[in-house]
């Protein structure tokens, strides 16, 4: 027998050793669609238990909303299933084009390519684009897929200090000699909620000829006063060279990803990168949907203004009840505890209240800045915010007194997302 | 042997560390394991060494063992010396 007992144990091993770590993630099932309230069974096995939901990248409340799932029936029905083909052989539809010429108009780009995921677009753009003269400067707090797709890209690369210019001036410094230098970060951080300075980017970018390029997964759709994403709060939609985001966040929540930006950049992409020219086309009915996400937000801000609303009103609630929230201005609202068993025991005890949301502690986040992270959604009113306040007032002030007391300094540190070797990469859920 | 563990522990505080972290830097301080660096920024580290003392670290021995303190990245840059 191939897979023999030792082998088994093998694996088993391993699995141990991830859940010594604390780093196992439990299944979770939800019986809902996803929305503010879902029903969940948590452990598995247990009674289901009806939720507020503060954990879904559900930004805009278009997961289940009516008119994507009516766009994604029209889809369906008029388009089929699937491509059963990768894009460039048969599996680009005339909507597949729609999609990609409207994502572009949405983010002020000059093109767009569809992938999979935008794990998959991230994977693919480096090594699609730049080469062994080349070098890539990223952010050190930059997502899991595009450190994975950094390093399947033959150019050098090196990091700067999270949101430091001043370190990321130095390094642009030291590899002014390569070919092409391109400048890598997230536009919103999903761990910390922070909104990369882009506006400063640009210029060092500018200064030093070098390219930028921005996953904005956790910014399309809502930063931005109408929704463009962080190059339009920072005012350089038409600055920043490429955004990779997704379509599995605040635009509908299904899957799929792009890439946008400078035209041969995005022909490159469509010639080279591996994830697109491998894989499937994204199905009909997801392009069908998110082409009424993109038509639904570039007719009406209203959802993502209700969203800042909601996030405005968490942020100064929470603050209020006495809780250290990091400041920021994005729907991501770490709480910070700088305690891992008090963050632990804090979502446990507030799913029992109803409350769902996952705290997150070393490894995934540096020692001493144990959090729980807040995700706020315009699928919220103001009451899933509100009635329970006081409730949640009484269990952080209870909790967190010692804590507010004395926060360690290392606590201070910008949040990172820990690394695949060693310490494991809590990603973007 | 110390002018290289002091090359590198600045270095490290500069590369790495912010001004408002009270970390105690030492030979010994555990970087990677720790968190002060991870494996994604430790290619800044691998950088400065390949150049300042002219030596190639084979993909294989540049782990983040070899590069937990500042220790044994001296044992490591000093094997390939030559």
């Amino acid at each position: 027998m191939a897979y023999s007992e030792k082998t088994r144990q093998v694996f088993a091993g391993e699995i141990e050793e991830i859940r010594g770590k604390g780093l196992y993630k439990e299944k979770r099932f939800i019986w809902s669609p996803q929305g503010a309230e879902i029903e969940v069974e948590f452990p598995e096995g247990a009674s289901r238990e009806k939720v507020l939901n503060f954990c879904a990248n559900n930004y805009l409340g278009l997961s289940s909303h009516p008119d994507v799932l009516k766009a994604a029936h029209d889809g369906l029905e008029s388009r089929g299933y699937g491509m059963s083909s990768v894009r460039f052989i048969c599996g680009t539809q005339d909507i597949h084009r729609e999609l990609q010429d409207k994502v572009s108009a949405f983010l002020g780009m000059e093109d767009t390519l569809l992938f999979p995921s935008c794990m998959d677009a991230n994977a693919g753009v480096f090594e699609a684009v730049l080469g062994t003269d080349d070098v890539i400067i990223a952010d050190r707090l930059i997502h899991a897929s595009l450190v994975d797709g950094i390093r399947l890209c033959q150019a050098a690369y090196d990091t700067f200090k999270h949101m430091d210019m001043k370190h990321l001036r130095k390094k642009l410094e030291l590899h002014r000699d390569k070919r092409s230098m391109m400048v890598v970060t997230d536009g919103v951080f999903s761990m910390d909620g922070d909104l990369a300075p882009l506006d400063e980017m640009c210029d060092l970018c500018d200064e030093y000829g070098a390219m930028l390029l921005v996953d904005d997964s956790h910014g399309t759709g809502f930063i931005g006063k109408t929704g463009r994403g962080a190059h339009e709060h920072f005012g350089v939609i038409d600055r920043v060279d490429v955004i990779t985001t997704t379509f599995g966040k605040a635009l509908g929540g299904a899957s799929g990803g792009c890439v946008s930006g400078r035209r041969e950049l995005i022909e490159l992409c469509r010639q080279k990168a591996r994830p697109y020219l491998f894989s499937n086309s994204l199905s009909p009915v997801i392009v069908s949907a998110t082409i009424s996400v993109v038509d639904l937000l570039t007719k009406t801000t209203e959802r993502r203004d209700k969203l800042e609303s909601n996030t405005k009103y968490f942020r100064e609630k929470i603050t209020e009840a006495g809780l250290n929230v990091r400041e920021g201005v994005t729907p991501i609202v770490p709480v910070m505890l700088y305690n891992a068993k008090l963050a632990n025991d804090m979502s446990r005890d507030m799913y029992a209240e109803g409350i769902y949301v996952i705290g997150f502690f070393f490894p995934v986040v540096p020692a001493g800045a144990a959090r729980i992270r807040v995700q706020l959604s315009a699928a919220h009113e103001v009451e899933h915010i509100g009635p329970r306040e006081a409730a949640r007032r009484r269990e952080g002030s209870r909790r967190t007194g010692a804590a507010r007391c004395a926060a360690p300094a290392s606590s201070r540190r910008s949040v990172r997302e820990p690394d695949d070797r060693g310490r494991a990469r809590a990603g973007r859920a | 042997m110390d002018e290289m563990k002091d090359a590198i522990l600045e270095y490290v505080a500069d590369e790495y560390i912010d001004e408002d972290d009270e970390i105690e830097l030492t030979a010994d301080t555990a970087l990677i394991s720790s968190g002060i660096v991870d494996s994604f920024s430790m290619v800044s580290l691998r950088a400065f060494l390949e150049k300042k003392y002219d030596v190639r670290l084979p993909d294989g021995e540049a782990t983040p063992d070899a590069f937990d303190t500042v220790n044994s990245i001296i044992a490591l840059v000093q094997k390939h010396l030559g």
